[in-house]
């Protein structure tokens, strides 16, 4: 039998293999294993221990930030969600026409533009409305998440609408169901998988902005991730490893249920 | 059923459909009117490309004539959208919901209009036993067979009990064997609900075989509309008697007209009876077209109508093809089914006389 092509077997292949998964998580793993030292150094162990978690859970500041990026995450997630879907299914359920790119394009508008911009556009334009309403509170971080999530979201939702069969929903327009029931009834069963995962995806990468947030906040509204860079500044702790190690384990357990719902019923 | 022959089920009247516009403007269907009646089965058959799944999604009301109007017992539905008309389809891909079960897919049409519970799941069982599915009502549709699927697609438009059936090559994805039998079974399935079924197909057997009457489309117009025989025996332009079965053209000249039928005078100067199509009276040259099995051979050559070199002989188990050369250089077939018995002389290279009996010419529009 004739030897096939393989990229495995190909001279070196193991070791860049090897090195690039050295060089991605090495850091983690190390900083996984100084959120359990009992020393107040990230670098130099004292012994083990769990005391690190302790305090980061007794830190009131701590628990608010993290209640905080979980609340505006949340809704932000749904929001982005919610016009994720719809501007999904309005630029797939239509006939190609001259603009349609454009559209794309636009929606997919925080993938493109430097975040730093974003933020600082925000920041101006924020300041206006604050000044006009007098309102200071969460919602402008939410409004903020919420549009660069769009396009997050916006993905999964837009590829799980692209291989549907659309004779299905024609199937159901044959069979006597209304626009809105063939919606209610095929389209949207059908893509709850991709919106689902389009809900996390938006949620996690919610959960793990600092630029825009950095920007937007007034005093006293630190998500998670600025309440950790404003702390760094301020001299390491191996609390720091500690909140990072939490706060990775929760990404990925929401990374494989990402996983598992956009596998099922495939 | 015969009581009732000539009510018609659906009128299709003048309809056009242009898709693009401006110079890029392709017309799928040109000007097409035809009635298919009743309770029959009607077969749109031609290549791709010819119009008859456009005409079927007009019915169906997937898309909108561009002019035209679709009468469905005398009312107009071209206008109206799917969910409005009292017609369903099996498609192609069947279409199934994939997250529901077999029992539920059955059911949607009637659920969709608003039928009680205990009606819904009283016609799922009767149509589920129609199909002969019983066994698999609460499966997933991704759990059965390709031939099961087709069942459950059938069964699906079929319960809503709709006034027409449209069926869009729905075989066309069966190994060859489970398409013989499902023919067999639409067949029967039409006959024992009285729906009248209109089937668009390619494949000129299963025209021929399943259906009442035959609409033979081409380039977004209806050729020809007749009985399966009526198509085969009586084609009325070269198109029709190319795209179904094999053919013999020949050149001729016609010398007299009476009561529909013409007298021609083919090149070998013999003159033969042939048909007219409907409303063609014919002059001049013309095309008449000889089915290669309504022609005879014999070694000896009076009476016969033409004069042929024999230049293969195909022996094919149930018949013979024979390929002839004519004096004027046209090739002609003749098929002969064979029987045991002693030879007939025909030979490779010889001579031989081809008859052209009463009814086997028929003259062309075309």
């Amino acid at each position: 039998m004739a030897k096939r092509f393989s990229i495995k077997h190909q001279p070196g292949f193991t070791t860049i293999a090897a090195t690039c998964f050295i060089v991605l998580y090495l850091p983690i793993i190390v900083l996984v294993i100084y959120a359990f030292n009992a020393a107040t150094s990230t670098s130099e162990w004292g012994g083990f221990s769990l005391k690190w978690f302790q305090s980061a859970w007794q830190n009131t500041q701590v628990i608010d930030a993290t209640l905080r990026s979980f609340q505006i995450g949340a809704i932000a997630a749904i929001f982005s969600t919610i016009f994720a879907t719809m501007a999904a299914l309005a630029t797939t359920r239509t006939a190609p026409y001259p603009g349609l790119t454009f559209k794309y394009a636009a929606i997919n508008q925080p993938l493109m533009v430097p975040e730093i911009v974003t933020g600082v556009a925000l920041l101006i334009f924020f300041s206006r409305i604050k000044i006009f309403t007098g309102y200071s509170g969460l919602g402008y971080l939410i409004a903020a998440h919420t549009a660069f999530c769009v396009p997050f979201a916006y993905l999964p939702i837009r590829a799980r609408l692209e291989n549907m069969d659309l004779t299905l929903e024609r199937a159901a327009a044959d069979l006597y169901a209304t626009p809105w029931r063939t919606f209610r009834r095929i389209t949207l069963p059908l893509l709850w998988p991709g919106i689902l995962a389009g809900l996390m995806l938006a949620f996690v990468i919610s959960l793990d902005d600092v630029v825009i947030t950095e920007f937007v906040k007034s005093g006293g509204q630190d998500t998670l991730p600025t309440y950790m860079l404003g702390q760094i500044r301020r001299g390491i702790t191996p609390e720091i490893n500690a909140i990072s190690t939490v706060f990775l384990l929760l990404s990925v357990a929401i990374v494989t249920l990402f996983f598992f719902i956009s596998r099922k019923r495939d | 059923m015969p009581d009732k022959p000539d009510r018609n089920a659906i009128e299709v009247v003048n309809v056009s459909k242009i898709f693009g516009s401006g110079e890029g403007q392709v017309a799928a269907l040109d000007t097409v009117s035809v009635s298919i009646r009743e309770n029959e089965f009607f077969t749109l058959l031609g290549p791709s490309g010819c119009g008859k799944t456009t005409l079927l999604r007009l019915i169906a009301g997937f898309d909108f004539p561009t002019a035209g109007e679709i009468l469905l017992y005398g009312q107009d539905i071209a206008p109206l959208p799917p969910f409005k008309r009292p017609v369903n389809t099996v498609f192609q891909s069947y279409a199934l919901f994939p997250h529901m079960t077999v029992a539920d897919n059955i059911g949607f049409g009637l659920e969709m209009l608003g039928k009680p519970k205990a009606e819904i799941k009283a016609r799922v069982t009767e149509m589920l036993k129609l199909v002969q599915m019983e066994a698999l009502a609460s499966r997933r549709t991704s759990q059965i067979s390709g031939g099961q699927q087709q069942r459950v697609a059938l069964a699906r438009a079929l319960a809503p009990q709709p006034k027409v059936l449209l069926l869009d090559e729905p075989l066309s994805a069966l190994d060859y064997k489970l398409r013989k039998e499902m023919q067999i079974e639409l067949k029967r399935l039409q006959h024992e609900t009285g729906i009248t079924f209109i089937f668009v197909t390619h494949d000129q057997e299963e025209a021929l075989t399943m259906s009442d009457r035959i609409a033979v489309m081409s380039s977004g117009k209806i050729l020809q509309v007749g009985s399966p025989r009526d198509i085969y025996d009586r084609p009325s332009e070269r198109f029709v008697a190319d795209f179904i079965g094999e053919s013999n053209f020949l050149k001729a000249d016609v010398v007299g007209v009476s009561g529909g039928r013409a007298t021609v005078r083919l090149s070998s100067g013999a003159e033969i009876p042939a048909s007219l199509p409907e409303g063609l009276v014919p002059k001049g040259k013309v095309t008449i077209v000889v089915r290669p099995e309504h022609a005879q051979l014999s070694a000896a050559s009076p009476g016969a109508s033409l004069l042929g070199t024999v230049e293969n002989i195909v022996y094919l188990g149930t018949d013979t093809h024979f390929h002839l050369r004519l004096a004027d250089g046209e090739h002609f077939i003749v098929r002969r089914q064979n029987s045991r018995g002693a030879g007939d002389g025909i030979v490779q290279g010889g001579k031989v006389g081809i008859l052209i009996g009463g009814d086997a010419a028929q003259v062309l529009k075309d």
